[in-house]
């Protein structure tokens, strides 16, 4: 039967009515029971130090197949030493919470990703994402469910508080919701339909910060995107972080600590870890770059020229920096000589 | 003032901004929104409250934002949030305006940037997809529409609901659980304004913009819209509009 039982012995029986239910796979589903076991026994409570290279990060955290979700999006704070990482090392079979620029449209470009919980993938004033648009259209992405950006939101914020669904008011009436692998319900206090979204727990979640200890206590300068969600939704987390300060740093202002360190596996150093991305105070984002990646993505020989220009054919972040240029890199910083 | 030269986007951009009020609460999406709330703050809004999903409210739009999470957009703000505090007020009520667009309407006002195509899993064009376009139109108690017009936009049949208009009309929102009193209230094309029928909810014209005729309009919408016998007209840009879109806020030629 289509719905779920509350039991109240003895006295009467309600039923929390489902009224119907989308159709898109759930690709991730929700164990709260084996979450809160997971977050007892592999998430150490100890103040350890978790400093490591991107590549002990990744090759250490990440497995072939898993879900995984990178915050805040390919322009904006985004961790893209760590995406270019995660294509180095050829990963084929991730399945991904889509949210995302430029960094969504890499990780398709390099044929990384089977599975999409989808909200917004696009290059917003470059319009379409032409790699993510190839690997729809021509199949590569096997399955795509779509989601609006406050569901995906939602549905970290539903695991972050440790309970398997959350109700909401959005997506309700649309094919948004049709394709989505939400429910409809009946409210049991209101008697109002409501759309439960399914808590989201990502094996492997991705974040760039500005500053961290070597805990993994972090603090964001700016809009915090949902960067404090997905942190609890996270059964590993991989920081990176534009400097690495010392604890006395984070203890001077504790208020400031958006990401406790119990949630964190890793802490990555990486100065403009965001770019071509920006960095809210510290630096602008690399429009020549974006543009000019924008561009290359119309055809696909150009899409692959880049990525061993940019990823392959590089070792590693610091590596990376070096291409770009210290001079270059000096002009992006806020309040450096412009050019 | 008919001698003064202007392109289709400016037109597009003031029209809007003149709906932008004062201290009102405006939910504000990528790309013709963003240029119309900042030319709406340096003209008749200067307390324009804006909002972007990624936790900006209240900025300064000194200059164009180029991503709906990027710094200008909480420049000077009154607050840097996060998503789900954004999304959290719209859900309670607080955010009176929401400004959206899409690839294809209906007559209802729902809106397509999903796909082009008739199935989902093999679209002949995968499009960006919701974002926020879904949670706006859910929960905004007014949203307004910006697209050009045409009739492989205005169509009959869209081939994805992305974001609720009316849905299939009077009551539908209601009956599908949306938030009372909210829904679609304008739509802002090169062509012209359009509003919705009180009762029946479907698509009617307002205003034409200089030079455009009712018949202009008929012609490029692909549904029967509701010609009332009083139409308005809108006026071009004025020169000062078209001075400060030019010289402050689209002075990098995104857009203009």
């Amino acid at each position: 039967m289509n719905s779920i039982m509350f039991k109240f012995p003895n006295i009467f029986e309600e039923i929390m009515k489902v009224i119907s239910s989308g159709i898109g796979e759930l690709i991730q589903p929700p164990d709260m029971n084996a979450f809160r076991e997971w977050n007892r026994t592999q998430k150490p409570k100890a103040l350890i130090d978790k400093r490591m290279s991107e590549k002990e990060a990744v090759s250490m955290y990440l497995q072939d197949g898993q879900y995984i979700g990178v915050e805040l999006y390919g322009t904006v704070r985004a961790p893209m030493s760590l995406v270019r990482e995660i294509i180095r090392q050829g990963y084929k079979n991730l399945n991904c919470a889509g949210q995302g620029v430029y960094e969504s449209d890499l990780l398709a470009a390099a044929n990384t990703v089977k599975k999409l919980d989808w909200t917004y993938i696009g290059f917003e004033v470059y319009g379409l994402s032409n790699s993510v648009r190839r690997a729809v259209e021509g199949g590569y992405v096997k399955k795509v469910v779509e989601w609006s950006n406050a569901a995906l939101s939602w549905r970290f914020k539903a695991a972050a508080m440790g309970v398997p669904f959350i109700p909401t008011r959005v997506m309700l009436g649309t094919d948004t919701y049709k394709y989505s692998a939400a429910k409809v319900v009946e409210c049991p206090f209101t008697g109002e339909k409501l759309c439960l979204l399914p808590a989201l727990i990502l094996d492997v979640g991705f974040i760039h910060v500005h500053r961290a200890d070597k805990y993994g206590n972090c603090q964001i300068d700016g809009i915090s995107g949902f960067a404090a969600e997905m942190a609890r939704a996270s059964k590993r987390l991989i920081i990176s972080t534009e400097e690495i300060v010392d604890e006395d740093v984070i203890r001077s202002q504790p208020d400031r600590t958006i990401i406790p360190y119990y949630l964190v596996d890793a802490v990555v150093e990486a100065p403009f870890g965001s770019h071509p991305g920006e960095m809210t105070g510290l630096y602008e984002r690399d429009e020549k770059h974006i543009k000019s990646y924008a561009n290359d993505t119309k055809n696909i020989e150009q899409t692959n020229k880049y990525l061993n220009e940019w990823i392959y054919n590089i070792k590693d972040h610091d590596e990376y920096l070096k291409k770009v240029g210290d001079e270059r890199l000096q002009k992006l910083r806020i309040g450096g000589q412009k050019s | 003032m008919n001698d003064v030269k202007y392109n289709p986007n400016e037109l597009l951009i003031s029209i809007a901004s003149r709906l932008m009020e004062d201290n009102a609460t405006c939910f504000i999406g990528t790309g013709i929104p963003m240029l119309a709330a900042s030319l709406a703050q340096k003209m008749h809004a200067p307390n324009l409250i804006s909002i972007f999903e990624f936790g900006g409210i209240g900025a300064q739009l000194e200059k164009l934002p180029l991503a709906v999470g990027d710094m200008r957009t909480f420049n000077k703000g009154l607050v840097a949030a996060g998503i789900c505090d954004i999304m959290e007020a719209g859900q309670c009520g607080f955010v009176e305006y929401g400004f959206l667009g899409g690839a294809q309407i209906d007559m209802y006002g729902n809106l397509n940037s999903t796909i082009i195509g008739d199935d989902h899993d093999k679209p002949k064009v995968r499009l960006p997809g919701s974002g926020g376009g879904n949670d706006v139109g859910s929960t905004c108690w007014k949203t307004i529409i910006i697209m050009q017009h045409g009739k492989r936009r205005f169509m009959p049949k869209i081939d994805f609901i992305t974001t609720p208009g009316y849905l299939s009309g009077p009551g539908a929102r209601e009956e599908a659980g949306l938030p009372p009193n909210t829904g679609p209230y304008r739509v802002v094309t090169d062509l012209c304004t359009l509003g919705f029928d009180e009762t029946s909810k479907r698509m009617k014209l307002l205003a034409l913009n200089p030079g455009i005729t009712i018949n202009d309009v008929v012609e490029n919408t692909g549904f029967e819209l509701i010609i009332p016998e009083d139409i308005k007209k809108n006026d071009v840009p004025s020169s000062e509009e078209l001075r400060i879109l030019r010289e402050e806020v689209d002075q990098d030629k995104y857009y203009i």
